[in-house]
């Protein structure tokens, strides 16, 4: 039983976004981190290797440096990475990607009870589109916006989150899952998994490796197989501070007004 | 220094931790009521930094001093108290276990301090002994299979709720100073142990503080640690590993002054202008950033050498320690300068750090006492 999670290395936006002459951002002058909505879909596949054994694998299409994030969530728990990085690949939209991933996914190999978890979207591009494009491709069942989990033998029944609600929906597997925050908390690395996988070497799958995969055509990933085309990227334009007022209803409501008379709002 | 990638991955692990974890509800509570938190410690312990520097065997994470020094700095930076609930299994409650203890003591005790299932107090001090450590009054007297304990230990962080401490007694009477003490570990559930009132400190508030009392405690013999009569040596080892945590400790309070006073100075207008614009504000966070960073390269050289057994051991930690707490206080001190009298307010994070810096160069040995460590070993 395998969990295969895939994860993205994302800019940071709480800082500023650089963003170069042909409009699209230049990740290398931005700190980066981990996508936040696929940590959640880490600390997913984690919690089912330790309820049931799975055995967790982290997939990733970066350039090199993605490799110290794929090494973190081996410190987290994660049993194996694999970091898809080639030039071939580089400029990748959302449909090349998929193609590339799900040729990934399949060259790590697909079996009955296997599951395949994304977080719902990037926080770079918002798009929510991989997920769903990669169980396409893989001929899978999709659940997206999953916010609550469980799996009794190889049906998996998921509360779908929803704007205005919730649906319960059940699939078998494999399948592919995206995650929400709601799922759960990411844990922690711990020092201990830091120290054993130090120096561990990460498994780098090339052009040449999927090259082979039907869905990997030089008219399908990259930059040239790319149908999306940015016109502008920018930071949107920072709200004012909101300010949580702490302690039981009646508190807070006394607190407000006392804001508001100070302000001569009232 | 360059941090090695996994030495910043853990900065990056403790960072995230403290940042987290430490909010400002726990921190306020913690300072009000001055109350141990068992919750946040129950969390550290899950995610195993009460054992970061004990091997894996005994239950703890397999780090090095540096590991340890990192996280002590990062707690620090977020929360000064905090950073102690960390520390002590990992120096002075677990040191003396991992350096002189049987397989027999290290299974018994180490092992669920290291998982934080139970606490460890290192008890040394008395009311009469506090630099003079040699001169403790404390005495264990051999009878049968038991010592028999008697005595007062002051200023003991954690006595109020520890379970077991590490009590240094006075094992040959004919002896003083530093000669004929030993080393116990002591089930302070035994009769005859009880514990003082707990202290209100300064600063440092919700790690609480007292004294333990032994009358007649029958300590029995498997629990003596180490060789008879040679456990004075036994605690100055125990300290420089222990110093290099409180050195740690200093240049996270410090980073905290520094980061809140760049913020501030950028914030705070006087004269049309940020605060930031005057020289005078200028150089001031120049000098905090420069003798900090000096401090720091002294802390992390010390971790290495601590760990490379190198001779000169005890002079770099005591020299650490001494450099970066007398720092810490300077950098704290012109943190609430750069603050006037918003630095002198409850609400303001500075004003906690300032109380909380001042121990630094008292716990652990005083500045002094390490000034004399330091001489001590240049003259020798």
């Amino acid at each position: 039983m395998k969990a295969i999670v895939c994860v993205k290395q994302v800019p940071d936006t709480a800082g500023k976004v650089a963003v170069k002459p042909d409009g699209t951002m230049d990740r290398s002058s931005m700190p980066t981190i981990t996508n936040p909505d696929d940590l959640c879909a880490l600390e997913a596949a984690l919690t089912l290797k330790d309820q049931f054994g799975y055995r967790v694998i982290v997939l990733s299409m970066g350039p090199f440096s993605a490799a110290g994030m794929l090494r973190e969530m081996k410190a987290m728990g994660a049993d194996d990475a694999v970091l898809v990085s080639g030039r071939e690949f580089g400029g990748s939209d959302t449909f090349a990607t998929s193609q590339i991933l799900a040729a990934a996914i399949r060259q790590i190999g697909l079996e009955d009870r296997d599951i395949v978890l994304c977080g719902r979207q990037a926080i770079d591009g918002d798009t929510a589109q991989v997920g769903p494009q990669i169980a396409e491709k893989l001929g899978l069942p999709q659940i997206t916006y999953v916010s609550e989990l469980k799996i009794d033998g190889s049906t998996v029944t998921c509360k779908r989150e929803l704007e205005d609600g919730y649906m319960v929906l059940q699939a078998q597997t494999p399948c592919l899952l995206t995650c929400v925050k709601a799922l759960n908390t990411p844990r922690y690395m711990t020092v201990r998994g830091i120290l054993e996988c130090d120096r561990e070497p990460i498994t780098v799958m090339d052009y040449a490796c999927l090259a082979g995969d039907p869905l990997i055509d030089p008219s399908t990933i990259g930059l040239k197989g790319s149908p999306t085309n940015v016109f502008r990227s920018f930071s949107p334009p920072a709200g004012a501070p909101g300010r949580m007022l702490d302690g039981s209803p009646r508190d807070a409501v006394t607190e407000l007004f006392a804001i508001f008379r100070a302000k001569h709002l009232v | 220094m360059i941090l090695s990638e996994k030495h910043q991955t853990m900065r990056k692990l403790y960072r995230q931790f403290a940042e987290t974890e430490f909010t400002d509800a726990l921190l306020d509570a913690l300072d009000k009521t001055g109350e141990f938190n068992w919750d946040i410690h129950r969390k550290m312990a899950q995610c195993g930094f009460l054992g970061v520097k004990i091997p894996t065997q005994y239950g703890g994470q397999g780090g090095d001093s540096l590991a340890y020094a990192l996280m002590i700095e990062e707690f620090a930076r977020v929360s000064p108290v905090l950073s102690i609930y960390a520390n002590t299994s990992n120096s002075l409650g677990g040191g003396p276990l991992l350096m002189y203890g049987t397989e027999a003591q290290k299974q018994k005790y180490l092992i669920p301090a290291a998982k934080g299932e139970k606490i460890i107090a290192f008890a040394l001090t008395e009311p009469g002994a506090g630099s003079d450590a040699g001169g403790i009054q404390t005495s264990a007297s051999a009878e049968g299979d038991f010592f028999l304990l008697n005595g007062r230990k002051t200023f003991i962080s954690g006595a109020p709720f520890a379970d077991y401490a590490i009590v240094y007694a006075r094992t040959d009477p004919t002896q003083s100073g530093g000669r004929g003490i030993s080393m116990f570990m002591v089930d302070l559930g035994l009769p005859g142990v009880s514990r003082g009132r707990h202290e209100d400190k300064m600063g440092i508030r919700g790690y609480p503080t007292g004294d333990l009392v032994f009358e007649d405690v029958h300590v029995h013999k498997e629990d003596l640690i180490g060789p008879l009569h040679k456990g004075f040596a036994a605690a100055m080892k125990t300290l420089d590993a222990g110093r290099l945590g409180m050195a740690a400790q200093a240049v996270g309070i410090g980073q905290a002054c520094l980061d809140e006073s760049v913020k501030y100075a950028k914030e705070r207008r006087q004269f049309g202008k940020p605060i930031s614009d005057f020289q005078s504000i200028r150089f001031m966070l120049a000098d905090m950033a420069t003798e900090l960073e000096a401090a720091r390269e002294m802390v992390y050289a010390a971790a290495l050498l601590h760990d490379a057994g190198s001779p000169e051991t005890a002079k770099r930690c005591a020299m650490a320690k001494y450099f970066a707490s007398e720092v810490c206080n300077r950098i704290a001190y012109k943190a609430v300068q750069i603050h006037g009298g918003y630095g002198y307010i409850r609400d303001y994070k500075v004003e906690r750090l300032y109380r909380d810096a001042r121990i630094t160069t008292i716990y652990e040995g005083t500045s002094q006492v390490q000034q004399m460590v330091i001489s001590s070993s240049l003259l020798r």
